[in-house]
């Protein structure tokens, strides 16, 4: 969104919000993200446990176990364990229907794994594959950033964003949206969570993956205990896939509630409308 | 301009409403198709080159203590097989246990379990990581596999290191059998052990010898391991992927 790119003007009411490989890179990245999040989803019905240590068997339990029992009718019933509390998830952790409709033993339902039948292998090949997709994406988002000064002139928090906070707080707890020329600009809000999934979960989540690799970590012989160790490193990775999760929801609803048509379109045209600057509040 | 939104709305709810659709249901015919298949596997090689450029050749996998030693060393796959031969040599001991080496080398030979054990050895605590994503750490002693190689003299043509195994994997005869290129086999950490925790190798994890590829995942590390060849290309033995797990469909190179 160049502030300075004001050939539309607020008169006509239309501006070009994305430059296309911001589009592109975007686009590709959701697509690489879902197949990511599923495949990785039934890699880890391999072994629905995790950890924290060096190893899965450090004499500590783990924190989290799906698993499915036979309940005191004999009924199975599908049972999630965090942190030494067990819950009944049944129908959807532990035990959920497989591809034929009946109960079955899993860590996540079929319907949001890929493939949706227990094959690690290809959800492996599918993860991989997907990995360097996403690698080579953001390694392609970084350089256009920097080299755009998109970083640097679009989500880069000014002393005026940070003094905004506050209100910028109750704007979106409110649902109030910028208007004007005030919506040519990400708010601090915007800018904090996009630059946090940039530059800290994104990396992180590659990171942790990295250190899943029984290759990479022999690069320099204990540089995963940094984060715990390798099951530690698996956690963190299932952790913060579900930490981008949740700001992918927060995303899309931001995104719907704040005129769904418009934002759908600027990401894919370029082409974002500004209302009439009626409204002062920003 | 309602018009033109209207339509591009529409053409907007059907390219979401068809990408749901392909997610959903196009993924698992995608994942059947040769053409998607052989795209997906491109990536095992991108990760081989990219690991093998990255790491040294002599690069250490992690060791560790005494103190972080897993207090079972847990079996998975095969934990006793069920091959007459293979039970006959264990009722025993493995007195008569015979490894033979061979195929590209210039200096065949076969080893006892005393002969290997006369052999220097070497003694690491390393971390086993299954592909399912569970890890266990043990305390492996057994001859370096260089040690080996050595004595018999690999032809310079020989490419891949293969153990052939005793376990039977089905009804039909297949037995399990794994391979390395010869990177892995020279590598200062690749071992055939013969005893974890102190004690001799126990069956569930692969007695007599098992082999260690410290740098790689489990499935790589051969357990009851007969026989040994030295060979120059994989496609033409078994499944033709260069092991039993690569046959049904998973990466000749485990790294990852």
């Amino acid at each position: 969104m160049p502030p300075h790119d004001t050939a539309a003007g607020v008169q006509t009411g239309w501006y070009r919000r994305h430059a296309w490989p911001v589009r592109l890179l975007h686009w590709v990245n959701v697509l690489a993200f879902i197949v990511l999040l599923m495949s990785g989803l039934q890699i880890f019905n391999a072994h629905p446990a995790l950890n924290w240590g060096k190893s899965s068997y450090n004499g500590r339990p783990p924190i989290l176990h799906m698993a499915a029992r036979m309940d005191a009718q004999g009924n199975p019933k599908g049972v999630t364990r965090i942190l030494g509390h067990e819950f009944d998830t049944t129908g959807v952790l532990g035990l959920s229907a497989g591809m034929d409709g009946l109960p079955v033993q899993r860590g996540f339902p079929a319907w949001i794994t890929l493939p949706g039948g227990q094959w690690l292998a290809m959800a492996r090949r599918w993860h991989f594959f997907f990995a360097w997709v996403l690698v080579i994406n953001g390694l392609a988002y970084l350089a256009y950033t920097l080299a755009s000064r998109h970083l640097m002139r679009d989500l880069t928090p000014t002393r005026t964003d940070w003094r905004s906070i506050g209100r910028s707080i109750k704007d979106h707890l409110l649902l109030r949206h910028a208007r004007g020329e005030a919506a040519r600009r990400y708010n601090i809000l915007q800018k904090l969570a996009y630059l946090g999934v940039i530059f800290v979960l994104f990396p992180l989540l590659i990171l942790m993956g990295w250190a899943m690799s029984p290759g990479l970590d022999s690069l320099v012989p204990g540089w995963i205990d940094v984060f715990g160790g390798r099951q530690s490193a698996r956690t963190l990775h299932f952790l913060v896939a579900w930490a981008l999760v949740a700001f992918v929801f927060i995303h899309v609803f931001e995104v719907i509630v704040s005129g769904f048509w418009n934002n759908l379109r600027s990401m894919l045209t370029g082409r974002y409308r500004i209302a009439a600057d009626e409204d002062k509040h920003a | 301009m309602p018009s033109q939104g209207n339509g591009r709305r529409q053409f907007l709810l059907r390219a979401l409403a068809a990408g749901g659709t392909l997610l959903l249901s196009g993924c698992d015919q995608l994942s059947r198709s040769g053409w998607f298949t052989r795209m997906l596997d491109s990536a095992e090689k991108l990760t081989f080159g990219a690991q093998r450029l990255l790491l040294p050749r002599k690069a250490m996998a992690q060791e560790f203590t005494a103190a972080d030693l897993s207090p079972d060393f847990r079996s998975n796959g095969t934990s006793n097989p069920a091959d007459p031969l293979y039970q006959a040599l264990a009722s025993n001991q493995f007195a008569d246990y015979r490894l033979q080496v061979g195929g590209l080398v210039a200096q065949p030979r076969t080893y006892s379990l005393d002969d290997l054990k006369a052999l220097p050895s070497r003694t690491q605590i390393t971390r086993h990581d299954c592909v399912e994503g569970w890890s266990a750490i043990g305390k492996w002693k057994g001859v370096p596999l260089s040690r080996v190689l050595e004595q018999v003299q690999p032809h310079p043509s020989a490419r891949y290191v293969v153990f052939y195994c005793a376990d039977p994997m089905d009804d039909v005869g297949t037995r399990y059998y794994e391979s390395i290129d010869m990177e892995d086999a020279w590598h200062a950490q690749t071992l055939l052990a013969y005893e974890l925790n102190d004690v001799p190798l126990p069956i569930k994890n692969g007695a007599p010898i098992r082999v260690r590829v410290e740098r790689q995942l489990g499935y790589k590390m051969a357990k009851y391991v007969m026989q040994i060849a030295l060979v120059d290309r994989l496609d033409t033995i078994a499944g033709g992927k260069g092991g039993y797990w690569e046959d049904q469909g998973y990466e000749w190179y485990a790294g990852i």
